[in-house]
């Protein structure tokens, strides 16, 4: 009833092959941009923005860019910390060492150098495939800590290791606020999601699910698995690395290399399983969760008058995590996208099921 | 299928929104808020949970024996950070909210990363004992407080004390560091007076957590250095004594950092720790001042402790994390004496640590007698006190095997000024004049 | 294997072993000096192998590569301590080997059969759940704190060729009875997996799920098995381990020094973990000493990576692996 598509005629291809086909969809879809982009400004509280919002939108990025390689193309990577660590690194230098470059710029060049490293690191993904493939982007993954560790060049001799970010401005507006700063993330991801949205359902998405679901058939049929799989790695990269970038430059302001450690790879990959493998709609939904169930851990057992120690809560958050991702690759192996997507079946119907 | 994902995306928003504005209405005008990131699990946990056990007993004694500050109640909450500079940085984020008045992260990492954040949102950073040692320096680091000591201190300290053994002339010194802020710090230190003093220093980093040093050592047995320096933490310090016993390196020429000194450190080794040395930063495990009484009599006796055994009150690490908590409550009663005794801000704390004068006198009246020494803050020195002695583990305890070091001023002062001033250089900022601050 | 692959093998081998040596021609380390960094990497090699049996144990039988063994090491060191605390150690031992042979049970029941069938990567990442989750579980049931676990080890090392060498050369005692420790479950299992009906029966779930089972092999009961030795490979390591480095959540990061190896060595077979963990280990060692101060320090956490990831460039089914062949 609410969700129904009866008399949407579609008279024209390009009417049948716009972004979202369905008219509700579209009225959602621009309604929640002008929430998030009109309203929420003005009504999250700082706290919203800083320990919610900006995460949430930097790591659905970053799950976006997984999203990508893993969901689409099948290529696990466990190296997707590090590549958000070279998206980082390469910003700051850039800022440090091109004190005037624009900002946009910086992190468009920042995304390219995790490009770079991402496609040299997936050329493995010629040769061996699965769990292989994940051990051997584990190598990209210790590699790069390493490096921005000991090379002194990285962290433009930073005696501490540590490197901060300089003041973010734009067309010399300086973004200081919370708000501007979630404004500034926003627009980067909303850009962001609409570029995977149309890859994905293009032709080279298509040469990447084909890729996925079989290469040796996909080969046959005419994909070219290098292009197929080295492209996938370069627009995950890519992605990945502005979401580095991001990260390191608007939400810690500074860090260093541990912030991009393997467990924020295997944080990425949780996003991308708890969300959905192949949507991207399951990219927002799995960073969300993420970012929520430990402020949730934190809050209900004191809500519910409850008192956990810190240390039970961090265990309790573990097991959780790990039972989630058993349950949804057992129970639902395309993750909360794929119950929004049952969700939405229902209401077509609902509330009159005859 | 993009609405969905900002549908959910909403719903989730608001339900955390929910949560947000009911954790505000939770903290109560009427109470000064501290809050405590400590870390409970993960590889650092054995050291960090004595820290954390005794910040927040001191919290809790100040709340069951004196009602507060000055009539003000003190409220508190914990945070895991886990000694991760991004989960440090979200645990600052989401404790803000609730007013608080001064953080001690115990980790140089997340003061790394806190310290760009503190002068916008006017909240006091205490890094007792850690921290980033050109913070000393109040004019460019307002808002930043290393006091007791830190690493450069340490540094200069330890030279000084193998220094009395003869001269270092043509000796070689290595330093075996967490590869992080933390080991890095002591680094420029170091290298000054091994030019100086005309000693090779060997640097061995550590990659986190710290349980693979077999290389390390193998290193260390070949190059036969006359004294190792350890900057470890958490698992790191015990495994590297653990590696010095199995290439037989002498204990006797070990030093470890005042965090790399205390029981968890030494105890998995059990006997065959005897003899290694750490700096004490000011105090050892002394556990029978009349403020351990008051834990007992207050805390543990009525089952309040927060502590897993009674045993833990004193150790070395729960007395640091004790004196911690001290410096942040001893701030806010500095800053009530001028600001009177109602809930005082984050700013009016800053001026309280800047002015905090604790002598001997009242040092005995804490209950802390012996086991800090007495300090001064001020505008230009936000550290207080600059001295350490060592401290030798007998096989079953830590005591004293040296006088009093005081570090070098003539050496340490010049690197922080310039250090700080290519801090405030790089951020844009100006820094205050310390000699037009009352 | 085609002429290529073989000659690149070979060559691959051939730098390995000229770069393992080249301290000594190029530097001006001494053999003693070469000899006692060799001998603590193979040493510190057979403990990896140790982990990566249990890796090559479990994906032999049910094709699944068990992320979760570092976090099974984890848990049964902290059992183990814990419950010595309350009893004699030989009743601990078999106390914490019945907790994981339930473990392995309840892992069957849960997450192996219900993924019956699925791809590897799935089930890959379902033993990713169960790592965190038993990292989880066992920090909440037995505390987060390092227990100190003396079995009684040797912990002074000794200095042997004395008479050869001026100033000797060290062994780490305990790294040597862990080594013996080592290569006696190795040979047990050799033993169990050649000689008794239920390694015959593990052998031929490995070679083919549905020939196994279509002569009567009960599959449930064989992963039950494979996952309780598994569990006992995993106390034994954890045993080693916590006795060298003490009880702590940094046990469970051995699993990820057994990943290089079992890639180096080939995830099918036993000898490779063997020898891919000796090969991993002495590269680790003599790399971080001998490279490891030029380029800075601590590469051996990516060396052994990085090694595995260039041998697999030309022989992805690893030294001793069994050839991947894809069909459409």
């Amino acid at each position: 009833m609410i969700y129904r598509e009866t008399g949407q005629f579609k008279t024209s291809y390009a009417s049948d092959q716009q972004l979202f086909p369905i008219l509700q969809d579209r009225v959602f879809v621009i309604g929640f941009l002008v929430f998030a982009f009109g309203v929420m400004p003005f009504v999250a509280s700082e706290y919203m923005f800083r320990a919610i919002l900006v995460p949430f939108l930097i790591l659905s990025l970053a799950a976006l860019g997984l999203n990508v390689l893993v969901g689409y193309c099948g290529q696990v990577s466990l190296g997707t910390g590090g590549f958000m660590a070279v998206g980082a690194y390469a910003a700051y230098n850039l800022a440090v060492r091109v004190p005037d470059l624009n900002l946009l710029v910086v992190f468009v060049l920042a995304g390219l150098c995790a490009t770079i490293v991402g496609v040299l690191f997936g050329i493995p993904s010629l040769r061996i495939k699965g769990f292989y493939l994940a051990v051997a982007t584990l190598a990209a993954q210790f590699f790069i800590d390493w490096l921005f560790a000991r090379v002194k060049w990285f962290t433009n001799d930073s005696s501490s290791g540590s490197v901060s970010a300089p003041p973010l401005a734009m067309f010399g507006f300086p973004i200081e606020s919370p708000a501007e700063k979630y404004l500034f993330v926003l627009a980067i991801v909303v850009v962001f999601a609409l570029v995977a949205r149309n890859l994905t359902r293009g032709a080279i998405g298509r040469s990447w699910m084909a890729t996925r679901d079989m290469d040796v058939a996909a080969a046959v049929i005419g994909i070219r698995p290098l292009t197929a799989k080295l492209s996938a790695f370069a627009v995950s990269s890519f992605f990945v690395g502005v979401s580095g970038a991001l990260w390191g430059f608007v939400y810690l302001g500074s860090w260093e290399p541990l912030a991009f450690d393997v467990n924020r790879s295997f944080q990425l990959l949780f996003m991308v399983i708890i969300g959905g493998l192949g949507s991207i709609l399951g990219s927002f939904l799995g960073a969300a969760f993420i970012v929520i169930l430990p402020l949730a851990l934190n809050q209900l057992p004191a809500a519910l008058g409850i008192r956990l120690s810190t240390a039970m809560i961090s265990h309790i958050e573990l097991m959780i995590f790990g039972a989630l991702i058993v349950f949804f690759l057992i129970v639902e192996p395309r993750g909360l996208a794929r119950l929004w997507a049952i969700a939405k079946e229902k209401l077509r119907l609902w509330p009159f099921p005859h | 299928m993009k609405h969905a994902t900002r549908m959910k995306a909403a719903l989730a928003l608001a339900l955390a929104g929910a949560m947000g504005v009911a954790l505000d209405a939770a903290a109560q005008a009427n109470e000064i808020f501290v809050p405590a990131l400590v870390y409970r699990t993960g590889a650092y946990a054995p050291n960090g949970v004595p820290w954390a056990d005794g910040f927040v007993d001191y919290l809790k004694l100040v709340k069951a024996r004196d009602g507060g500050v000055n009539g003000n109640k003190i409220a508190y909450e914990e945070c895991e950070t886990g000694y991760a500079t991004d989960r440090g940085d979200e645990c600052y984020e989401r404790l803000k909210s609730k007013k608080p008045v001064a953080f001690s992260p115990l980790s140089t990492g997340i003061t790394y990363a806190l310290i760009d954040k503190v002068p916008a949102d006017k909240i006091v950073l205490i890094t007792a004992g850690y921290g980033r040692a050109d913070s000393v320096d109040g004019g460019d680091f307002k808002y930043v407080f290393p006091m007791l000591g830190t690493y450069w201190d340490a540094a200069d300290i330890l030279v000084q004390h193998v220094k009395t053994k003869g001269s270092l002339k043509g000796k070689k010194i290595a330093l075996v560091y967490h590869d992080s802020p933390y080991g890095k710090e002591p680094i420029p230190v170091l290298e000054a007076l091994s030019k100086s003093e005309g000693f090779e220093l060997l640097k061995l980093p550590v990659t986190h957590p710290g349980v693979e040093q077999k290389a390390t050592w193998l290193q260390i047995r070949q190059q036969r250095p006359d004294y190792v320096f350890l900057w470890g933490w958490g698992v790191m310090n015990s495994t590297a004594i653990k590696e010095a016993i199995a290439v037989s390196y002498p204990r006797l020429q070990m030093y470890g950092v005042w965090w790399a000194a205390a029981e968890p450190d030494v105890l998995p080794a059990e006997m065959a720790a005897k003899g290694y040395n750490g700096l004490a930063l000011g105090h050892s495990s002394e556990s029978n001042n009349p403020i351990h009484k008051d834990m007992i009599k207050y805390l543990y006796d009525k089952g309040q402790g927060t502590a897993a055994k009674k045993e833990e009150v004193g150790s070395v690490l729960y007395n640091r994390g004790m004196l911690s908590a001290m410096l942040t409550i001893e701030s806010i009663r500095s800053a009530q004496g001028k600001y009177g005794k109602r809930v005082v801000t984050g700013e009016e704390v800053q001026w309280g640590a800047e002015h905090l004068n604790l002598d001997a006198a009242r040092l005995k009246a804490l209950g802390v007698d012996g086991m800090m020494q007495p300090m001064k803050t001020s505008c230009s020195d936000h550290e207080g006190v600059r001295k350490a002695r060592i401290h030798t583990w007998d096989g079953s305890k830590w005591s004293y095997t040296s006088d009093w070091y005081e570090s070098d001023a003539k050496l340490l002062r010049p690197m922080i000024k310039a250090s700080a001033d290519k801090y405030a250089a790089e951020k844009k900022f100006e820094a205050r004049d310390c000699s037009k601050v009352s | 294997m085609s002429a290529t692959a073989r000659n690149l093998t070979v060559a691959f081998f051939v730098l390995l072993v000229a770069g393992a040596v080249s301290p000594m021609v190029i530097g001006s380390t001494k053999f003693p000096q070469w000899l006692e960094v060799a001998l603590g990497g193979l040493l510190t090699g057979v403990l990896y192998s140790l982990v990566a049996l249990g890796l090559v144990l479990i994906f032999k039988a049910s094709g699944v590569f068990n992320f979760a063994q570092g976090a099974m090491v984890l848990f049964a060191a902290l059992t183990l301590v814990r419950l010595m605390e309350k009893m004699p150690f030989a009743v601990a031992v078999v106390a914490t080997l019945a907790v994981m042979f339930a473990l392995a049970f309840v892992i069957e029941r849960l997450v192996l059969r219900p993924l019956v069938n699925q791809e590897g990567i799935v089930l890959f990442m379902a033993t990713l759940g169960v790592a965190y989750f038993l990292d989880g579980f066992g920090q909440a049931l037995w505390g987060s704190e390092i227990y100190t676990l003396n079995v009684g080890m040797p912990k002074e090392p000794r200095i042997i060729l004395q008479g050869t060498f001026e100033g000797g050369v060290l062994l780490d005692m305990e790294d040597l009875v862990a080594a013996g420790i080592a290569a006696t479950l190795v040979a047990a299992l050799m033993l169990f997996f050649q000689k008794t009906a239920t390694g015959r029966a593990l052998r031929a779930v490995a070679d083919d799920h549905q020939a196994a089972q279509s002569v009567g092999i009960p599959l449930n009961r064989i992963w039950v098995i494979v996952w309780s030795v598994a569990g006992l490979v995993a106390l034994v390591a954890g045993v080693v381990w916590g006795s060298k480095l003490g009880v702590q959540f940094s046990l469970s990061q051995v699993a990820l020094k057994a990943l290089p190896v079992v890639i180096l060595g080939g995830f099918t077979s036993i000898p490779g973990a063997i020898v891919g963990g000796l090969i991993i280990g002495l590269g680790e060692k003599l790399s971080e000493v001998y490279l490891g101060p030029t380029l800075g320090g601590g590469i051996e956490n990516w060396f052994a990576y990085v090694l595995a990831l260039v041998f697999l460039l030309f022989r992805p089914e690893g030294l001793f692996g069994e050839k991947i062949i894809d069909r459409v």
